[in-house]
């Protein structure tokens, strides 16, 4: 080979990189064997603690994932492509993406679906810049009982842009539906709210995207996806954009990553889209196919002027999302959030039977809650969690003034059995 | 091939999650959804052979050669899925760092994170690095964010950012996304021409977004003049890491004056593409930046444990909900430890290798428009054959019909009718020949009989799809 390109050496292939930008150090070990490795990396999972009983949600949930799902996921068709620029090459993926678009748009109640960005967060953000560009207003109105992690991501992301965010308290562990209200005016870009609420508040909005539309601003939800197989759709609330952490269909928790971010939206907002989009067509022949389309959006064909930077996406995640979806089909996805529900309530009607542990959630609730102890949270999670259960999320990591709050989720994989353990125990913790 | 919503059929049951069926309803009737979703109703059976049938209409670097220039298409080694799938990361919840004493139950995912970053500030010759960026133009983003916040916390006023014309578009659109002027450089012989720079730096200029070797495959020899041009107005220099896979072990971006890069792990350290993502985009930096990388950094204590600092008060913030794609970086870690440098270091001199045999082989047959020596890609031009009426799509599509998926041919945009080959380190010299010989022999027919071209591919599942219709009818679901 290096005779036909006509060197002596590899090294001479180098020779561009003069000895003044020569590496300095390059102190790497020496390579392990595939044995070696997998001893190493099984030590280091083997040192994380996930024998635990788990109520941890807070938008992240532990559901059962269909066995079909990893089978066929983790074929190396799918998962050894890349983006499908090239269509004909590429008829599988863009077909599942396709799929994909259709079942989260059904799902969430919306017309349209991009083929997904990175995270339910991310998702968030490209929608309110969606609702900036299109309003070309800055003023954005955020309910404070959206998940506290988007919360921070959006004031970071938005730092060096001319957007304001502008935070609706929450009132009485619920959406503050009537602050929602009369903070839109017509400078109003957007108001981002999210259902069921961080607290696990179940709420109906279409009175305040009336009110938003009635302003000429911009409607957004972030959903839930499992519980959306029986709440009514931000589409039905009238709804201009809808998201979601699609985590819950399909995806392992993995410390936090590779997640999905959901984006829907309807057909007027469409090319306000960021991220790719795929759309059904037909070859010369007339037989149907698939292509990435409306792609005058993106970065690769209008650089600084695209609506957003994002070009790799989360595809496969999407992926795992549909084979989840109809492994389990209309049916087992509603029971999975049936099932998740009743094991809620048994939970709050079981911890709020002990003294001094009251509801914080009111109204109708999904399945996570908050109740507030007599002490503070963090003193329970470290008590309990070296007794093997994580009792579930302290709200006064986020809240000032809610120190004592807990957020509690169950999913199908919690049992009753589990559940009454905990109340125990928890009985026990506040002696 | 039908959808599966077309093979949907009511009443037909699926996987059952759980038992137990609860019939109450604990949800008042005027908060539930009017009817169903419309998911579909099929059986296991139907799921699998629907989704094993789209498998095969794909290519994939498990079946196909892939030289999709830029993308790195190198084999992803199959043990890395092993280490991903080890129940002891994958449910692990992301919030248990943040509940104080519970932080103990999650020591060997922190340790990753930390080992890995420790490999890639060796690697790169960073001060550190943030994991939490989930591709590359993420990376991007998060490293323009913290120019931005480099120079607010120094009182600069600055309001653009230099990019060559030779780069990927989602350099331009990353500055512009974070909310600076994008400025365009001209590159003279295929590289940044540092007299062109000299004509658009001036004082208001944030920072250079650099991609070295360039998306020509050319190495940027002017690197350490341009550096010493943006040291003088306090400008910040950007590696965009897409082409790393060219130089590790042979130069470190932070030993030659660059104060940003990116990785593309899912293309220089082996991680599946998976379609289109996830990928994952670390962010390296200098010593002036470590203190605004994103909130959480992790941290190791003199006892050996670990911990989230999230008290980092001139941070960025926040770019993702906890530290980036974990799954994909577990799968890095375990590539970079079965590789060591040694490993390293001859993956991009094989690679550079590939890319120059093919770049001599097919330059008698296409234009080379830079025929010198190139890194890890190259970029041939069919301009010659585009005079005749078969254009660089034409041979990308001719490819396909002879099993191997296509060159990039969108850009770079410098370079007309482009055909960006990049053969990466994992093909052996066997599957070079026969691309080069069959792409030759498709330059021969381009001559003889150009409508065999012009009408492919025909051996696929589809011919050419009519794009302009996808556009205006817009069928983006099977329900409109």
């Amino acid at each position: 080979m290096l005779a036909v390109i006509g060197v002596d050496s590899v090294d001479d292939l180098f020779a561009e990189i003069t000895e003044e930008m020569r590496p300095k150090s390059f102190d790497i070990p020496e390579g392990l064997s595939e044995m070696e490795v997998l001893s190493k990396l099984e030590a280091m999972a083997a040192k994380n603690a996930t024998d635990r009983v788990s109520f941890l949600g807070a938008g992240f949930y532990d559901h059962y994932i269909p066995a079909a799902v990893d089978a066929l996921t983790m074929r190396g068709e799918f998962y050894t492509a890349y983006t499908p620029y090239q269509p004909e090459a590429s008829q599988g993926t863009l077909q599942a993406i396709f799929e994909y678009q259709t079942a989260v748009a059904r799902l969430l109640g919306m017309e349209c679906a991009n083929a997904s960005v990175y995270d339910g967060g991310t998702a968030l953000y490209e929608a309110l810049m969606m609702a900036v560009r299109k309003t070309k207003r800055r003023k954005v109105v955020v309910s404070e009982a959206l998940n506290p992690i988007y919360r921070v991501m959006l004031g970071s992301y938005t730092t060096n842009l001319d957007v304001e965010l502008v935070t609706v308290p929450y009132k009485d562990g619920q959406t503050n539906l009537d602050g929602l209200k009369d903070a839109l005016d017509d400078s109003t870009a957007a108001v981002l709210v999210q259902n069921p609420n961080f607290f696990g508040s179940i709420n109906d909005f279409t009175e305040l995207f009336a009110a938003a539309k009635a302003v000429k601003a911009v409607s957004i939800m972030s959903a839930y996806p499992v519980l959306q197989t029986l709440l009514k759709t931000p589409g039905e609330m009238g709804a201009d954009i809808a998201v979601a952490e699609g985590q819950s269909l399909g995806l392992p928790l993995s410390f936090g990553g590779p997640y999905l971010g959901i984006m829907t939206c309807t057909k007027t907002m469409v090319r306000q889209m960021p991220g790719r989009i795929v759309g059904r067509t037909g070859d010369t022949e007339g037989r149907t196919g698939y292509v990435l389309t409306l792609q005058a959006r993106e970065q690769h064909i209008r650089r600084q002027r695209a609506t957003s930077n994002i070009c790799s996406n989360q595809s496969l995640c999407a992926l795992r999302a549909l084979v989840h979806m109809c492994a389990l089909g209309e049916q087992g996805l509603r029971r999975a959030a049936r099932v998740s529900i009743e094991r809620a309530h048994a939970c709050a009607e079981r911890l709020t039977a002990i003294d001094g542990v009251d509801m914080l959630t009111k109204g109708p609730f999904g399945n996570e809650f908050a109740v507030t102890l007599p002490v503070n949270a963090f003193e329970i999670i470290d008590k309990l969690t070296e007794r093997g259960f994580v009792p579930g999320f302290p709200l006064g990591r986020y809240f000032e003034g809610l120190e004592n709050g807990l957020l509690v989720a169950c999913t199908e994989k919690t049992s009753e059995e589990q559940i009454g353990i905990f109340a125990e125990m928890l009985r026990g913790a506040l002696k | 091939m039908k959808t599966i919503f077309e093979q949907s059929v009511a009443g037909r049951e699926g996987c059952w999650p759980c038992e137990g069926a609860a019939e109450e309803s604990y949800i008042p009737k005027e908060l539930l959804r009017g009817g169903e979703a419309g998911l579909p109703s099929v059986s296991e059976l139907d799921v699998v052979r629907h989704f094993t049938r789209l498998s095969q209409r794909n290519y994939s670097v498990d079946s196909n050669f892939y030289p999709l220039g830029s993308c790195t298409m190198k084999y992803n080694p199959k043990f890395t899925e092993v280490v991903a799938g080890l129940p002891g990361f994958t449910r692990l919840h992301p919030v248990l760092p943040q509940l104080r004493g519970a932080g103990g139950l999650c020591q060997g995912a922190l340790e990753v994170m930390y080992e890995i970053e420790q490999l890639l500030c060796e690697i790169t010759g960073m001060a550190a690095y943030t994991m939490h960026p989930m591709a590359g133009a993420h990376g991007e983003l998060t490293g323009v964010m913290l120019m931005a916040a480099y120079h607010r916390d120094k009182g600069n006023k600055k309001t653009k950012i230099i990019v060559p014309d030779s780069a990927h578009g989602t350099n331009p659109a990353s500055a512009a996304t974070a909310g600076y002027e994008v400025v365009s450089v001209e590159s003279k012989d295929g590289i940044v021409d540092p007299a062109a720079l000299e004509k658009v730096l001036d004082d208001e200029v944030a920072g250079m977004m650099m991609t070295c070797p360039n998306t020509l495959g050319l190495f940027e020899r002017n690197l350490p003049e341009v550096v010493r041009m943006l040291r003088k107005v306090d400008a910040l220099l950007y590696y965009d890491g897409a082409n790393l896979n060219a130089i590790m072990g042979k130069m470190r971006v932070g030993d030659v004056g660059f104060d940003i890069v990116h990785w593309n792990v899912h293309k220089t350290l082996a991680t599946p593409h998976g379609g289109g993502g996830p990928g994952s985009g670390p962010v390296g930096v200098s010593d002036r930046l470590v203190d605004f990388l994103p909130i959480s950094r992790v941290r190791k204590r003199e006892d050996g444990r670990f911990f989230l600092d999230y008290d980092c008060p001139k941070s960025i913030g926040y770019v993702a909900p906890f530290y980036g794609n974990f799954g994909v970086y577990l799968k890095a870690y375990a590539y970079v430890l079965r590789l060591g440098g040694t490993g390293l270091r001859r993956a991009s001199e094989n690679a550079v290798l590939a890319a120059n045999y093919m770049r001599k082989r097919l330059s008698g047959h296409f234009e080379v428009p830079y025929d010198r020596i190139c890194m890890h890609e190259f970029v041939a031009s069919a301009s010659p054959q585009a005079k005749d009426g078969v254009h660089a799509l034409d041979f990308a599509k001719g490819l396909l019909d002879r099993g191997y998926h296509a060159p990039t041919i969108y850009f770079p945009l410098i370079v007309p009718e482009a055909l960006m080959i990049e053969p990466t380190e994992t093909e052996n010299k066997e599957t070079l020949d026969k691309f080069c010989d069959d792409l030759i022999e498709l330059a021969e027919l381009a001559k003889t009989n150009p409508e065999a071209l012009t009408s492919a591919p025909v051996n696929l599942p589809v011919t050419r799809l009519d794009e302009t219709r996808a556009a205006r009818s817009m069928e983006l679901t099977d329900d409109l």
